[in-house]
């Protein structure tokens, strides 16, 4: 089965990487764009042992090594 | 007496590290981050700069959970001196030996020059031979110090906030990258035996290479750990 971490920046800390791409947005024509902010993904295959237990595995993945809880927020999906 | 200079695959200022120290009378050793223990009769530990693991994921987290930092962490935990800078600074965040995280420079940019830094506490070894000014040489793309408010009033609080960029923006955070409070350096552990700092003292000093501020950083590890 395939699931999905997904690590934000905190919302209150500047990303300037998100700035600088929605100023390039905006110089091709989406000058309404308010805000971008840039997040990773990672996509982890597990071997099939059920939701729950993919759902926590993720989560204390995220928790051990892929997020980094000073700076940024994590969300864990499972793919159906 | 031994300071160990940890390298990673991608530090590369692991040899100015142990120059450095030999230039100020002591003797040093490298230890490999694949090595479980540090170098026999180690007295202290320097965690250099540079792009360990190719800043994959975030700067210093791959190389937080090398085999090599489990050895520095128990080694910093017994009260050992460990000097983490610019990339060793990243690592020991993310080891979590010393609080706060560095994010990307507000300005997006890698900065590469000199700066004038502020001491700001004179807790611990590190500090309390420092000058109230000095100049470094900073080269990062990830300076920017941050942490929650309340967790920033608590190191200030506490003497751990060491060095401050006197360059600032008018809401107080450094000039140069957007740390916040301007933050360059903090010290932590039981003793605030650990030092962790942006700007890079082993760049600067000798006389040949245009000064001498960060001599007394390597001096602190060589007599501290005597």
């Amino acid at each position: 089965m395939r699931g999905r971490i997904i690590v934000r920046k905190k919302p209150e800390l500047l990303d300037p990487e998100g700035d600088t791409i929605r100023a390039a947005l905006a110089r091709l024509g989406f000058d309404d764009v308010e805000q971008v902010r840039v997040a990773k993904v990672f996509e982890v295959d597990l071997p099939d042992g059920g939701r729950a237990v993919a759902e926590a595995r993720l989560q204390d993945m995220a928790e051990q090594l892929l997020q980094n809880p000073v700076m940024e927020d994590a969300t864990v999906e499972i793919d159906p | 007496m031994t300071v160990a200079v940890v390298r990673f695959p991608g530090s590369n200022c692991d040899r100015d590290c142990l120059h450095v120290v030999e230039a100020v009378g002591g003797s040093a050793a490298y230890a490999w981050h694949q090595d479980t223990a540090l170098p026999a009769g180690t007295t202290a530990v320097i965690v250099p700069g540079g792009f360990s693991y190719g800043d994959y994921l975030r700067t210093g987290a791959i190389a937080a959970h090398s085999p090599i930092c489990a050895a520095v962490r128990a080694f910093a935990d017994a009260g050992g001196l460990v000097l983490g800078i610019c990339n060793g600074f990243q690592i020991l965040c993310e080891l979590r030996l010393l609080p706060g995280a560095l994010a990307d420079n507000t300005g997006g940019r890698f900065v590469c020059r000199l700066v004038e830094l502020s001491r700001e506490s004179d807790q611990g070894p590190f500090l309390s031979q420092l000058p109230t000014t000095l100049t470094l040489p900073v080269a990062h793309h990830a300076g920017r110090y941050v942490d929650a408010p309340d967790r920033l009033d608590a190191l200030a609080a506490q003497g751990q906030i060491a060095l401050t960029y006197t360059q600032k923006t008018d809401d107080g955070r450094a000039a140069l990258n957007g740390s916040e409070r301007a933050i360059a350096g903090v010290v932590g552990g039981r003793a605030h035996n650990v030092m962790g700092l942006m700007p890079h003292p082993e760049r600067r000093a000798e006389a040949r290479l245009g000064g001498c501020d960060g001599r007394p950083f390597i001096t602190a590890l060589v007599k501290g750990g005597a």
